[in-house]
């Protein structure tokens, strides 16, 4: 009788879980935001420190879905996102130009960067010109790792490739992860071999890997980060404004302030520049 | 050697200062899962002794997919569950997408044939005569099965356990229908990814600890449970 008695007691509880959990997923929410963001943006903390005060100001909530830009933009291209925060303009301007999109702001960037060992076998440390640096490493044959996953810095290391006039796709010395930043620099620094990061990601790593930056300052290396409301002519169910409210949010004047000094305390470096209202031509000149 | 040190003593600071964020995505972490597996015990273990104890044309079959059922991949279930879940999905009206509720779905599939499959074997290895003894000393159906059911406690409290411990550990669902969204669909497997592609592998360290210290708590009342002396 004992046992049948615990045996009830533990049905019980779960039951009271059960109903817990189904009244907390019963509530109505119309007040939810999803947002398809990059995963550098979450990785950096850079999300954690303003959506709190977004939150808290308009009454939203978001539910950050940090993936890579590729998936980011598809799944707003398939209206299952409501605010995109991205970094890949090429991709975007084909976004906008599907009619995907409503208004294409910019926010904020900061920049790539070649990394590698410190000793530096392919010698590239210090040259001037991405496309150079991938010319030189595809040369010597030198490992490179890739993301390989249509993220916004994959999308970028294809546009090098591109301007150094190589395919590496499919070549001995080239390797794709599949991976996010994070994990990709740590497949680099076991292997001690070159990949293209963020700097945010690789500030923030840094200490663990054993990867020196080695090439840096290139136009092309810009790293520009753009909010876009998808459509909600195309896609009815689309939050309309609550997409409109955190892309207000994310230019707004003390927004901005915040992204200007955020990582300073911890890296001595901000990881982000803001840039509400400059036009995207005169940040690459 | 030294971050794994330092995992260990994160993880204790976390645990003895009651952090409140730990302690929320561990709390809520328990919550989805147990529901999940409470969930999958009624559906797995009442259609598992039914498939157990009766006989059907093509009941082989069944049992084979049941089987296989208990390897389903966890990232599978949750593609599959969010593809449903979509908005413009077919369930997408349901407006469950990265929610908790979402969580106990792909969990309770996840878990559910796992619970089954281990169900049916150990109703099924009883002795068949066992059966037709208490049928003849008048036992209804009812009372048949609920008598069967307490003869193979052991092996079905394993059913528990293996359901239990199949949907806490999972990362690949969780993170697809949840989505990892701070405070509200954050677990102690995706809050761990997330540190580690952070490069806080000793949080991430320290949230794998956690993980494993509840994990083993919850086993151990259920095994209490198990291995107590029958009542003479």
């Amino acid at each position: 009788m004992k046992r049948k008695g615990f045996i009830l007691c533990l049905l019980l509880a779960l039951a009271m879980t059960v109903s817990m959990a189904s009244t907390a997923a019963a509530q109505p929410e119309q007040k939810n935001i999803i947002m398809a963001t990059t995963t550098s943006t979450q990785d950096s903390g850079l999300l954690d420190f303003l959506l709190p005060i977004f939150e808290k100001k308009t009454g939203y909530f978001v539910k950050t879905i940090a993936v890579g830009s590729g998936q980011a933009m598809a799944m707003g291209a398939k209206g299952e996102a409501d605010v995109l925060l991205v970094h890949s303009p090429a991709a975007e301007k084909k976004f906008m130009a599907d009619g995907n999109g409503v208004e294409r702001r910019l926010v904020m960037h900061n920049d790539y960067i070649i990394v590698g060992p410190p000793n530096d076998p392919a010698k590239i440390k210090g040259m001037k010109k991405a496309a150079e640096t991938f010319k030189n490493l595809a040369g010597t044959a030198s490992l490179f790792v890739s993301r390989g996953d249509n993220s916004g810095t994959n999308a970028k290391e294809k546009e090098i490739w591109a301007a150094a006039g190589i395919n590496p796709v499919g070549q001995k010395w080239y390797q794709e992860t599949g991976l996010g930043m994070g994990q990709t620099l740590g497949v680099a620094a076991e292997k001690k071999t070159y990949t293209l990061a963020d700097r945010g990601t690789y500030l923030a790593l840094k200490k663990n890997l054993g990867l020196d930056i080695l090439v840096e300052g290139d136009g092309i290396l810009l790293n520009i980060y753009h909010v876009i409301e998808v459509n909600p002519k195309k896609w009815p169910k689309v939050n309309f404004a609550g997409a409109k409210a955190f892309g207000d949010f994310m230019i707004s004047k003390d927004t901005q302030d915040i992204i200007k000094t955020f990582g300073v305390d911890k890296y001595g470096s901000p990881l982000f520049f803001p840039d509400a209202g400059k036009k995207e031509e005169d940040l690459t000149k | 050697m030294d971050i794994i040190l330092d995992g260990i003593r994160q993880a204790f600071i976390l645990l003895v200062t009651f952090d409140p964020e730990v302690l929320g995505i561990t709390w809520f972490s328990l919550k989805v899962s147990g529901t999940a597996t409470f969930i999958s015990i009624f559906i797995g273990m009442s259609l598992g002794t039914v498939v157990a104890l009766t006989q059907f044309p093509g009941r082989r079959f069944v049992v084979s997919l049941i089987n296989t059922g208990m390897a389903l991949p966890p990232v599978v279930v949750g593609l599959f569950v969010t593809i449903f879940l979509w908005r413009n999905g077919p369930l997408g009206f349901l407006e469950i997408l990265y929610t908790p509720a979402a969580m106990i779905l792909a969990q309770a599939i996840i878990a559910t044939p796992i619970v089954m499959g281990i169900s049916l074997a150990s109703m099924q290895q009883l002795p068949k005569k066992l059966r037709l003894q208490i049928l003849a000393l008048g036992a209804t159906r009812l009372q048949m099965v609920l008598i069967l059911i307490r003869e193979a406690r052991l092996p079905l409290l394993a059913a528990v356990m293996a359901g239990f411990g199949g949907v806490i550990s999972e990362v690949g669902a969780s993170i697809m229908v949840g989505g990892n969204i701070k405070g509200y669909t954050r677990v102690l497997t995706t809050a761990t990814v997330m540190e580690t592609s952070r490069g806080n592998f000793d949080i991430a360290i320290a949230l794998g600890i956690i993980l494993f210290l509840f994990a083993y708590l919850i086993n151990l009342v259920l095994t209490t449970v198990q291995q107590r002396e029958r009542p003479r």
